[in-house]
């Protein structure tokens, strides 16, 4: 140990985890190139963009600075503000394309769904790390009312992208809680059983038919199947070592719809082919493999739980965007994370690295 | 809360974590291992299929729209169709200043500023690979010199496509209404996919009303397209299902023969089969030829039908409030049959005037010497007001109210074009819930001769006669008549749908009404008389009615001729022939036309006659025998669109309407 501490001694002086941080460069790096691609060589947007990473790059560099135990003791008063903006918004919030999920605050405009990516799974660690684990069965209650609240109101803007991303964060948390397999296979069922008779008996056809599409794009070519088809001829035309960077001729000819954000993963496959894929699902792999072996090393069922939720989380984020360009999975809204182009999430994605490297950082002094 | 802390377990709650984790790691490679392999799918496996679609062909996908439903009236006749034509469109994807295309093909074709104004709002809404409408209708000569000039038109192209058209555009204005290009409100509230191919949407009228059903739906293709957007072959397709057929109650040649006998008068028609409600012609005067709007009406020629003083916009019909006059009489001495309020043989003496107890004012009778004695016949026969007044006086207005309510009168009828209005039948209770005032017995007086605050449409007045003529079966009036699935072997029927049944108190009540309505006609005091030809082979029963425009101050007398045209009387006429088994309730109204009699009534007349010259003189004697059970086939209630404020957006200037 004493040698390690000595090569990374800066770095963890700085409460920085240099193996993170090197796969954390490695993706981003990646998704510059593609986004200049996918942008269509837009320096303007690339600029933006770049403001964008150094203002998250700040931003995890600072959270990583706050010791878990004090991130623990402000988690109920962070969930608090951010479900009451979640509240504003519905009530003063302002829309843009047809979802209300913007808090004007004058200066400027923010998000607070995106807050809520991070409170939820803190409330829910700062809950059950207070209790007996596994948690009993009435605490699993009350954290599904905690759970809930946010993803309700979230899912009411209409933001369906991102109430699935808050309400698996939380379920991440309830499941390395220890939640008992019995309990969630029951869920399971419960569900299904729920579902079958609401779909034969309640459900009206054109309902069902709603869901049939959102399930199979590809039955409505006129609607959002198109960019489905699209983006499953851009992927697969690329190949095994794909057309080379700028040569995409689905994406470069405006074929493929939304290029840069939700769908900029079929613009590098159609370019990189399926070798770059696997060079960038290496990444991605590779972040989610240290991000789990912290969570193990860490000290504190809140750091354990917050942790591994982050982590997982951000596997969501990876199999929904590439399922649903893939064609695998219904189209959601959810970006390929930290390549994707947008300002909101690639804060808050940081901002969680930022919470795992100060886990990481923190566990010596804690031990003192 | 839970909170700290009761003796905890660390060991198990670290075997527990480290176990959680192993199952997360093992779901991280599961959902890993799916993802590479579903892209091995899509890019090793099928990347030749893929790369086919991409590099030497592009696939898009076009919509297919579907062939808008026909309408046609009772006897086949098309009322509105489906015709070729050419149609002048730019792929915005394929070219790369629209601006400076738009130029060029100005000076090739005429382009009004409402073409170019359209096409830059659709360029907003459609995908960049769709055809955007930019001039429809071209002519051969139009269509020649773009056809010449195409190499030099990048993502321009001419589309042969289906047009909608009224062959009898202005007959039918009114009723069948017609399509226009979707406007930017109409896009909200269409389905956006089903759309997608579809430039028009039905404005006004059936074209309105039954949109969901006359519509269709879409279809589409995937194409391969070479780099120009030519399609070079056909990788799937979906045909469109076309829209229903509808077939109409209107008898467009008895819609022609009334128009014909309005000559150049303003007014209503509308004749409805008494036996179930069916419209059988619904003519307002003047009229307007509905084609103009199918491609976008030009603002000139829209501003003349708009703001002319004869309002050919204006759907009488449904729109129009009219005060009925001694149209109302039959309806009234019924009431008062009905409700014991007088006897069979109830006469009074007529002054030619009547007074309320204790006051001065007299309500003056048409005729100013009187009519002497009258009993109920004769009231009808002659139009005697003042039997009217008393009658009016005993009854009571919440009593009138009542019972014209249930003939439909002051309520919307129900009929299937959007936009009616409901007329206004007073009662003490309405006029101090909207007017804040108590009722006058003076106003009880002079709304039994239908004067007053009554107002009636023509569609209201029809039917009122309707069920006045056929026992007192109230029908909603009906102008679908049957829908035709393009699946379905024969067009479902729409079954007529009874609004209520009014209870006979006693049937000899209803006789002496008839008999004093055939008498209008058939009578030599009548004031239909006119009517009665001698070589008739039906009875008619009816009742004349002239609505004041504008009240006379008391004791003054006028002459018509002295009045300008817009304040003469408004000519009223019902009725309903045979008078045994009545086979069609007419309602006439002619704006400033004087005396009912003399204008409304002949008007009526060769309607009744074109229509009833059809049937031989055994069904003219018979009730019309109910049709067999096969093949009609019940209906559910079509879905007609709900009415909205774009429904009469464009009658909005229509609101102040002369009445009494």
């Amino acid at each position: 140990m004493a040698s390690r501490a000595s090569s990374q001694g800066l770095f963890f002086r700085l409460h920085i985890d240099l193996t993170l941080l090197l796969g954390l460069i490695a993706l981003i790096a990646i998704g510059q190139v593609i986004l200049y691609s996918a942008s269509g060589e837009n320096v303007a947007l690339m600029q933006r963009q770049g403001i964008r990473l150094g203002i998250a790059f700040v931003v995890m560099i600072i959270i990583a600075q706050i010791s878990p135990d004090a991130m623990r003791r402000w988690s109920p008063i962070l969930f608090i503000i951010g479900s009451t903006m979640l509240v504003a918004v519905l009530l003063i919030g302002t829309k843009v394309l047809g979802a209300q999920r913007w808090l004007d605050l004058g200066f400027f405009r923010f998000q607070p769904s995106e807050m809520m990516k991070l409170a939820v799974p803190m409330m829910l660690a700062w809950y059950l790390s207070g209790g007996h684990i596994p948690p009993r069965n009435r605490h699993l209650i009350i954290s599904l009312i905690i759970l809930l609240l946010p993803v309700l109101l979230i899912a009411k803007q209409p933001d369906l992208g991102t109430s699935l991303l808050v309400s698996s964060a939380g379920l991440f948390v309830i499941f390395m809680a220890g939640v008992s397999w019995r309990l969630i296979l029951g869920f399971a069922f419960a569900g299904i059983a729920f579902t079958i008779p609401m779909w034969l008996f309640l459900m009206r056809d054109y309902q069902r038919q709603r869901v049939l599409t959102m399930l199979n794009p590809e039955s409505d070519p006129l609607g959002s199947g198109y960019h489905i088809i699209q983006s499953k001829i851009a992927i697969g035309s690329g190949g095994t070592f794909g057309k080379g960077w700028l040569n995409g001729t689905q994406s470069h000819l405006e074929f493929l719809p939304e290029r840069h954000t939700d769908f900029i993963f079929s613009v590098f496959a159609e370019e990189f082919g399926f070798s770059g894929i696997l060079l960038l699902l290496s990444i991605y792999l590779f972040i989610i493999f240290r991000g789990i072996y912290i969570t193990t090393q860490a000290h504190g069922t809140f750091a354990r739980l917050l942790g591994a939720s982050i982590v997982l989380t951000f596997l969501v984020y990876i199999f929904v965007n590439i399922g649903m360009v893939s064609g695998i999975l219904p189209v959601v809204g959810v970006p390929l994370p930290l390549v994707s182009y947008g300002g909101t999430s690639i804060v808050t994605l940081m901002a969680g690295f930022g919470i795992l490297m100060s886990i990481h950082t923190h566990r010596k002094l804690l031990a003192h | 809360m839970v909170q700290k802390q009761h003796f905890k377990d660390h060991f198990i709650e670290q075997r527990i974590f480290h176990n959680r984790s192993l199952v997360a790691l093992f779901f991280t490679v599961i959902l890993f291992g799916i993802l590479t392999f579903r892209l091995f799918v899509l890019q090793i496996n099928n990347h030749e299929h893929f790369t086919t679609l991409s590099q030497n062909n592009r696939v898009s996908v076009q919509a297919l729209p579907p062939t808008r439903g026909l309408i046609y009236d009772r006897n086949g006749i098309i009322l509105a169709e489906n015709l070729p034509s050419y149609t002048l469109q730019i792929i915005p994807e394929q070219t790369s200043d629209i601006d400076n295309l738009l130029n060029e093909l100005s000076l090739l074709v005429n382009l009004r500023d409402i073409d170019i104004k359209k096409f830059r709002k659709e360029v907003r809404r459609k995908r960049r690979f769709e055809g955007i409408p930019l001039r429809f209708r071209l002519n051969d000569e139009e269509v020649a010199i773009i056809s010449v000039n195409l190499h030099r038109l990048p993502g321009v192209e001419i589309k042969a496509q289906l047009s909608r058209f009224y062959p009898y555009g202005k007959e039918t204005s009114h009723i069948v209404g017609y399509v226009g290009r979707i406007n930017e409100k109409e896009l909200k509230t269409l389905p956006v996919t089903n759309y997608s191919g579809t430039n028009h949407t039905g404005k006004l009228g059936i074209e309105k009303s039954y949109e969901a059903l006359l519509h269709g739906q879409v279809g589409y293709q995937k194409v391969e397209t070479n780099v120009r957007g030519r399609v070079l072959r056909v990788l799937e397709r979906s045909n469109p299902v076309p829209g229903n057929d509808l077939y109409l109650n209107l008898d467009i040649k008895l819609q022609k023969v009334a128009i014909d006998a309005f000559a150049d008068k303003r007014g209503a028609l509308v004749a409805i089969n008494p036996e179930n409600g069916h419209v059988l012609a619904m003519v307002s005067m003047p009229d307007y030829d509905a084609n103009l709007f199918v491609n976008g009406i030009d603002s000139k020629t829209y501003k003349a039908l708009n703001t002319s003083w004869e309002r050919p916009l204006y759907n009488r019909t449904i729109l129009g409030g009219y005060p009925p006059g001694s149209t109302t009489k039959p309806f009234f001495a019924l009431a008062g049959l009905e409700t014991n309020t007088i006897q069979l043989d109830h006469e009074i003496f007529c002054p030619g005037y009547y007074q309320l107890k204790g006051k001065a004012h007299k309500y003056r009778d048409w005729k100013k010497w009187g009519h002497g004695k009258t009993d109920i016949s004769k009231s009808i026969i002659q139009s005697c007001d003042v039997f009217y007044y008393d009658l009016a006086f005993q009854l009571g207005i919440d009593k009138m109210h009542q019972f014209m309510t249930s003939f439909g009168f002051g309520q919307r009828s129900g009929i299937d074009i959007l936009g009616e209005r409901s007329g206004l039948m007073p009662s003490k209770e309405w006029k101090k819930r909207v007017r804040k005032q108590v009722w006058f017995p003076g106003e009880t007086v002079i709304a039994g001769i239908g004067q007053g605050y009554v107002l009636v449409t023509p569609l209201q007045l029809a039917l009122g006669t309707a069920t006045l003529a056929n026992g007192g079966q109230h029908f909603k009036p009906q102008l679908v008549s049957a829908i035709q699935r393009k699946v379905d072997p024969v067009p479902r029927l729409v079954n007529p749908q009874m609004v209520r049944k009014i209870p006979i108190k006693r049937q000899e009540n209803w006789n002496e009404v008839y008999h004093g309505m055939k008498s209008v006609i058939h009578s030599a005091r009548g004031t239909a008389r006119r009517l009665n030809k001698p070589d008739m082979r039906y009875e008619i029963a009816g009742k004349t009615g002239t609505a004041q425009v504008f009240s006379v101050a008391q004791d003054a007398t006028y002459k018509e001729e002295e009045l300008e045209e817009r304040l003469k009387d408004h000519a009223l006429f019902m009725a309903f022939a045979p008078v045994k088994n009545p086979k069609i309730a007419i309602a006439v109204v002619v704006e400033n036309g004087g005396h009912g009699g003399s204008v409304a009534a002949p008007i009526a007349g060769k309607v009744i006659e074109a229509y009833l010259n059809q049937f031989s003189d055994e069904e003219l004697n018979n009730p019309t025998p109910i049709p067999p059970e096969e093949p009609i086939r019940k209906t559910t209630p079509i879905p007609v669109v709900k009415p909205d404020s774009t429904a009469s957006s464009q009658q909005k200037g229509h609101e102040d309407h002369p009445h009494g």
